[in-house]
């Protein structure tokens, strides 16, 4: 049997390459692992990746309190079914500390905050390579990320000043206090995740197949009612509604959208015949037009 | 499905991006909440017409100064191919983006506004087109709606062209000229109706049917050890796997292989790829693989078909292209990575900087600056496993790495 390179199997072996180059040219590598479909994904790549060894490096995961408990329940059912050492960190420690302050107000969310957790732990631990689930497709500042991006002491992203790429050739040399973030799934597109999770029969949270959810609308969007996560205005009515997630971040960020998709071949064409992009039901990128750029500069994925 | 990479090149202004923003919106590639947000700025700024280019251009820099600072991927399908496009920009301090998009590309569309005619950027982008021995070269002259979509001004920039691309010493190369209005979308996803004069097709019906064929698909088999796998526990007690991406022709269980440097001879005992094992592994597979004899192999090595050497040697000869601010002088030392293997290299002789406007050597220069492309040679510390970049690209091209600053200073082509 020969291996043959179909598109899809094309940016698998272009990923496991690239999370090679990772234990190759890193000292201490971490994969950050937010429980969402992308990184789902990555973790099944570097399971590939070493074969029959472990996964060479630990993964981690910033807690914000805010996650839906099908995440988090999920997230220790892989690593338990991996033998994965898993790291987490909680957005709530930082608070405690007195480093970052709950916002207030309709729109709070900790979306912002876990970026300090995030670099305080990448200190903490001295992490120089931070291997993440983002893709160019997803939003037009990633469009702009390289395979290897280099962060500075700060955590932050010289967008305007970045290494080129060549071919192939990775150039992970860094000096004492950078990292450098790392995204091997870059060139997949949303559908080439959805396809790969077929393929590979891989599980994921529930709440990425429809389900009945207490929910309210706001501003034209379908948010999860959670009383102590997310605000709701007294005049903002709980209703059922049967819904599904197609991006999974914090109940406070993250809409849900109507769906029957309860199978993943349903998702796959609802995803085929939508028009709302995959990041359309992101209420933290509606902030502003260069929302996602500002937060990557300070520091966040 | 077939997948097509393509980067496209032009000045500033040509209107790339607005020209990328109009194959998604025709496609139907762009959704409805990003088209409205389009809508939104368009509006705000004062245009009378939609601007796509705020679609790609994905930094804030960019939306404020209207230009492309950086290379953005872009992803589409129809229901023929995906496409990946690589933007990068016209701005000639950003000619290094410009060949880490070519880098990675099957086809090139270069863009030439229609009132302008060929300008000196057009010469670079088409130059580092045949550096890189890019096959398919689309150019597309743009703004045809501005010059009353006249046909001798579209056959006086062809054949403007032409004169520079018959200088060209990669002959295989093919050039395709369309006539564009990108802002308006003529003879960009459909024919249009305002040039009957143009017999071609439209641009995106090239690219649905332009056949790649992978020129470098014949050269030897090439498989640089990029990390060893020893998993040491019971049930794979003894298992030394060499995880590394296979170039050029394809490895089998069996062959006959040497290891470089070590020059040891043994044949390939299996080929794995996660819990799978197989026969053979073609080129661009990421497999591990094992060997019959133990031998000492590790990062950096290269394991190769017997009988079947690439160059091994501490001299190089090579064209570069300098992508640093700080010049690079003679006798100056790099990091030089020619795939997974670092070596230091010392610049031995600058013998020439090549004019990328086809007008001849410069050989009276003694340092090589920002954008220059340049014949240089190198002394190595160790030999490194190389091919001629003409035959094999993986194996013929190399970075350079500045070893205080630790940037990719320059990109070297093999000669």
């Amino acid at each position: 049997m020969k291996k043959d390179l179909s598109h899809i199997n094309s940016l698998e072996n272009e990923a496991i390459f690239i999370l090679r180059e990772v234990a190759a040219q890193f000292d201490n590598p971490v994969l950050l692992f937010s429980g969402g479909k992308d990184s789902i994904t990555l973790v099944r790549l570097a399971i590939k990746a070493f074969y029959p060894a472990k996964i060479p490096f630990p993964l981690m995961h910033i807690d914000t309190g805010h996650n839906f408990a099908e995440t988090i329940e999920f997230r220790n059912h892989l690593s338990n079914k991996y033998g994965l050492k898993l790291i987490v960190k909680k957005v709530q420690d930082s608070i405690d500390e007195g480093k970052v302050v709950e916002e207030v107000g309709p729109y709070a969310s900790r979306n912002m905050l876990q970026t300090v957790t995030l670099l305080d732990s990448i200190n903490e631990y001295k992490f120089d390579a931070c291997v993440g689930g983002a893709r160019r497709d997803e939003e037009k500042s990633r469009a702009k990320e390289r395979i290897f991006s280099v962060r500075d002491s700060f955590g932050q992203w010289d967008e305007k000043n970045q290494r080129p790429e060549l071919f192939d050739m990775l150039n992970g040399k860094i000096k004492h206090g950078q990292n450098v973030r790392v995204f091997p799934i870059s060139n997949w597109t949303e559908l080439d995740v959805w396809s790969y999770i077929q393929k590979e029969k891989l599980d994921i949270p529930s709440i990425y197949y429809a389900h009945k959810r207490k929910v309210f609308y706001r501003d034209g969007m379908i948010w999860s009612a959670q009383d102590g996560i997310v605000y709701r205005n007294d005049d903002e009515e709980i209703i059922e509604e049967i819904v599904r997630f197609r991006t999974v971040g914090d109940m406070s960020c993250t809409a849900a959208v109507l769906s029957n998709a309860s199978t993943i071949s349903m998702v796959i064409d609802e995803i085929k015949t939508s028009t709302i992009s995959e990041r359309g039901a992101r209420i933290d990128d509606k902030r502003s037009e260069a929302a996602m750029e500002k937060r990557k500069q300070q520091g966040y994925f | 499905m077939e997948v097509l990479k393509i980067a496209t090149a032009g000045s500033v202004d040509d209107g790339k991006s607005t020209l990328i923003g109009r194959i998604l919106f025709d496609t139907k590639s762009l959704t409805s909440d990003k088209l409205e947000a389009i809508k939104k700025t368009s509006k705000k700024k004062g245009y009378g017409y939609l601007d796509f280019s705020l679609a790609t251009d994905g930094l804030v820099a960019e939306r404020e100064q209207g230009i492309t600072i950086d290379v953005a991927h872009i992803y589409f399908s129809t229901l023929k191919k995906s496409y990946i496009i690589a933007d990068t920009p016209g701005h000639e301090e950003y000619t290094r983006n410009m060949v880490t998009g070519a880098s990675t590309s099957q086809l090139s569309i270069i863009l030439i506004d229609a009132r302008k005619g060929i300008v000196s950027q057009t010469y670079r982008h088409f130059f580092i087109n045949n550096l890189l021995r890019i096959k398919n070269v689309i150019v597309a002259i743009n703004k045809m709606d501005l010059v009353d979509f006249s046909e001798s001004v579209f056959n006086e920039i062809k054949s403007d062209f032409l004169r520079i691309s018959n200088k060209r010493d990669f002959k295989e190369q093919k050039i395709t000229f369309i006539p564009i209005s990108a802002l308006n979308g003529d003879n960009v996803v459909s024919k249009s109706d305002n040039m009957p004069w143009f017999d071609g097709c439209s641009l995106l019906n090239y690219l649905e049917n332009v056949k790649e064929k992978d020129i470098f698909n014949k050269t030897n088999s090439r498989f640089p050890v990029q990390y060893v796998i020893r998993p040491r526990n019971q049930e794979f007690h003894d298992f030394r796997g060499y995880a590394g991406k296979v170039y050029g022709g394809n490895l089998s269980v069996g062959d006959d292989i040497v290891v470089l440097p070590s020059n040891k001879r043994t044949k390939i005992k299996g080929i794995y790829f996660f819990n799978e094992k197989y026969d053979t592994a073609t080129r661009g597979s990421s497999v591990s693989i094992t060997l019959n004899d133990q031998i000492n192999v590790s990062r950096g090595d290269m394991i190769v078909k017997a009988g079947d050497l690439p160059r091994i040697s501490n001299k190089i000869n090579a064209v570069i292209c300098w992508m640093d601010e700080k010049k690079l002088t003679i006798h100056s030392k790099y990091i030089l990575q020619h795939g997974v293997n670092r070596v230091f290299g010392l610049v031995n002789e600058i013998y020439h900087k090549i004019n990328p406007d086809y007008s001849g050597i410069d050989s009276n220069i003694i340092s090589v600056e920002m954008n220059d492309i340049a014949k240089i040679s190198f002394e190595l510390n160790s030999p490194i496993f190389c091919d001629e970049f003409l035959n094999q690209r993986a194996n013929g091209s190399f970075i350079l790495i500045d070893e205080l600053s630790n940037n990719t200073v320059g990109v070297g082509f093999i000669q």
